[in-house]
């Protein structure tokens, strides 16, 4: 197996009485896509927000290449190189679309407000890089974004075009592993065909490590890697999507017990 | 811009298409064809004549008023505009920037810096309160960021009126640090590297360069990482932070920009007053700053600057009589042309209006001759409105109260009726208006100011909630 980019050991995270992570082992290598699957309230998102920093888990400990990250700030996590999209999208619906990749560069950019403020030439040369990186980012989705697009609002694209910029926009702090979230969420069927597709050109174009959360099985299918099934905080089974989608606990804890007994 | 609820079909297409339509097209496409800069020095240009087209120093000081409130609205909305953040604090350091300065221009204390040192130094101090004050935004958001900060200015304004006594441990005397309810007199004139400012006209321009520097810092500033940085953390923090956005630490900043142009601000109003006072930073300052920059259009700087103008001039513009009367009819005119279509229905009211007037006024010098023997307290077309509004010769004030009542009624049942029965309600309705203004509003210049500003704020935030030249923005889901 490849170096692993990111390693969960054994991390737990409850809220309350409520056991939400349950000393969960987790690997991603390097250039690998692994779906988490599981269903509703498995603790998939949890796992997200514990790995970008939004909760600190209780226990255990979660490794970026080599290096523990529990307890940093999220925006120092992002910095690192772990960028997420949202399952309920969270774009900054009242900037165009072109300064929603833009703002996601803050990390990688260094003019301080200062120089801003007085337009000194090396804040005018960093813009201007910003610029061409967010037009690159948005083109990666062909003509949908660009064009006129690029000075709309962001509020005034359609649901699955919101979705592509959640997307760009992630990429656009420069990440070494993507996590996203229900990307073909509420997609229609030839959208959700495009968006395996691309998931597939991320890593091989744009050189992402992709950890996946997915409910649409074709999508899981056809580009996974590895997959990983979560139940209950718990993981009830690991590997090729064949394995993982005939494991009778996991046929349990999506159709229930008598299913999986084959009655 | 596609606007609101139209989708990316309807929007391409608008691209495509002219986006003005009408007379004014030309004229509005030429607007924007000249751009932001040309437009702002042109803007420059009139205030820079503006004290030598007027010999009156009341006008010039109405000026530096409007100035004062321009940079005011700037500094806001860093705050409010971008940042998003709810600070009712903000008058605290405008007032703590004007006795920062006090203190270290006046015999209060007894220490008179140079003015090239007393500014730096004010400006620097606002900061660092805007960054102390500013630490309860890592936690707290909206309402209840908002009620802390409004302690904030509340503490102010008592610290102010209550440090004129205080007990130090190495003093026998207690010390008089603001003077209390009497502020600080005797404040020094500005001295800018030799620049001796006297008049008021010296302090306008001062004001006039400062804002045209941060308006263009701000301009700047508003389309670089830092801007981006704000106005994301306004839309979405959470995602803002996992975009790299060190959330918190943008949100101080905007805290201490905010509070040092405050400052800067507040020192120059020192300076120009000469004393400083507690009053002088109270609630309702913080309401008119507010009204300026959501009446401009929050996250606009023109917009803050238009809002300034109108918020610190109309009031003043409202004084004399004679130009409340011009608004006041001016208004009845723009509401009715905004809202009654086509234009001949348009006629048609008008028309209405002035043949009811006649009537009545004819009918009433017939029957009564009492009632329409009075005059108008003169002043613009004064003869022409004799004929028309009916101005009793005694119990004005009596009368003037019970149309007052009636007008408030008829405006009310007006928003109940719908299609023609609201146009035969609207010519009296109207009419009422004309008569109340004239028997009871224009005898009391001072309460008739308020209420005139205030209707005309709300007319103005009816036509563009979004603020004069502001963007109209969608609230997010989250």
């Amino acid at each position: 197996m490849r170096e692993p980019l990111l390693e969960l050991r054994s991390v737990s995270k409850s809220f309350g009485g409520l056991l939400c992570i349950d000393r969960l082992d987790l690997t991603v290598g390097e250039g690998e896509i692994v779906s988490v699957i599981g269903p509703n309230g498995a603790g998939k998102t949890t796992l997200f927000n514990l790995v970008t920093g939004i909760y600190e888990p209780d226990q255990g400990e979660i490794l970026f290449e080599g290096r523990g990250i529990v307890g940093l700030e999220p925006h120092k996590i992002a910095k690192l190189g772990i960028a997420r999209t949202f399952q309920t999208l969270r774009l900054f619906l009242n900037m165009t679309v072109k300064e929603n990749v833009k703002a996601a560069t803050y990390g990688h950019t260094r003019t301080r407000f200062w120089q801003s403020a007085l337009r000194t030439p090396a804040s005018r040369r960093e813009e201007r890089e910003v610029d061409e990186l967010a037009e690159e980012r948005l083109a990666f989705f062909g003509k949908r974004l660009i064009g006129y697009r690029m000075e709309q609002p962001a509020y005034s694209l359609s649901y699955a075009n919101r979705r592509r910029l959640e997307i760009a926009r992630a990429t656009g702090t420069a990440p070494r592993l993507l996590l996203l979230d229900e990307p073909a969420a509420g997609m229609n069927p030839v959208e959700t065909h495009e968006i395996t597709e691309l998931i597939g050109r991320l890593r091989t174009e744009g050189g992402y490590t992709i950890l996946l959360i997915e409910h649409d099985m074709h999508v899981v299918e056809g580009i996974s890697d590895r997959v990983v099934a979560l139940d209950h905080g718990e993981k009830i089974a690991e590997g090729s999507f064949e394995r993982v989608a005939t494991d009778p606990r996991v046929v349990e804890a999506y159709l229930g017990a008598r299913a999986a007994s084959g009655e | 811009m596609a606007r609101i609820g139209t989708d990316e079909w309807v929007s391409e297409q608008e691209l495509r298409t002219e986006y003005y339509t009408g007379l004014t097209a030309p004229a509005r496409r030429a607007f924007d064809r000249v751009g932001p800069g040309p437009r702002f020095f042109a803007f420059l240009g009139i205030c820079a004549l503006f004290p030598f087209l007027t010999d009156s120093a009341f006008l010039v000081r109405v000026g530096v008023n409007v100035m004062l409130f321009a940079l005011l609205a700037l500094g806001l909305n860093i705050v409010v505009g971008w940042a998003g953040l709810l600070d009712l604090g903000y008058v605290a350091f405008y007032g703590f920037g004007a006795y920062m300065y006090a203190w270290v221009s006046s015999d209060q204390l007894d220490i008179h810096l140079p003015t090239e040192l007393a500014i730096p130094v004010v400006v620097a101090a606002s900061a660092l309160l805007g960054l102390l004050l500013g630490l309860p935004s890592w936690r707290l958001v909206g309402d209840y960021l908002a009620i802390t900060t409004l302690f904030f200015a509340q503490i102010f304004v008592e610290l102010a009126l209550n440090l004129d006594r205080v007990n130090l441990p190495w003093r026998d005397e207690p010390l008089d640090l603001t003077g209390g309810p009497n502020g600080i007199p005797g404040i020094d004139r500005m001295d800018i590297f030799g620049l001796q400012l006297d008049d008021v006209r010296d302090y306008y321009f001062l004001l006039l360069i400062l804002m045209a520097l941060i308006a263009v810092g701000l301009f700047y500033l508003n389309d670089s990482r830092t801007g981006r940085g704000w106005r994301a953390s306004r839309e979405d923090p959470l995602a803002a932070e996992l975009m790299t956005t060190p959330v918190n630490r943008l949100k101080l900043l905007a805290f201490a920009m905010g509070a040092a142009i405050a400052g800067l601000t507040g020192s120059i109003f020192a300076a120009v007053q000469t004393g400083v006072f507690p009053q002088n930073f109270e609630v309702v300052l913080l309401i008119m700053i507010y009204a300026a920059l959501i009446l401009g259009g929050a996250g606009s700087i023109s917009g803050a600057i238009l809002g300034a103008i109108v918020v610190a001039a109309v009031p003043e513009i409202l004084r004399t009589p004679d130009n409340a009367r011009w608004l006041f009819y001016g208004a009845l005119v723009a509401v009715l042309v905004a809202t009654v279509r086509p234009w001949k229905r348009l006629a048609v009211v008008a028309g209405a209006v002035i043949v009811f007037g006649l009537a009545v006024h004819g009918l009433v010098a017939w029957l009564w001759p009492e009632g329409a023997a009075g005059e108008s307290p003169g002043g613009a077309f004064a003869g022409l409105l004799d004929s028309w509004v009916l101005i009793p010769a005694e119990n004005q004030e009596t009368l003037g109260n019970v149309a007052f009542v009636l007008l408030v009624a008829a405006v009310l049942c007006l928003t109940l009726l719908r299609g023609d029965e609201r146009l035969f309600l609207l010519v009296p309705t109207i009419y009422l208006a004309a008569f109340v203004w004239e028997n009871r509003l224009i005898e009391q210049p001072s309460v008739t100011r308020q209420l005139l500003f205030g209707a005309i704020l709300v007319a103005m935030m009816t036509a563009r909630p979004q603020g004069l030249l502001g963007t109209p923005r969608v609230e997010s889901p989250v």
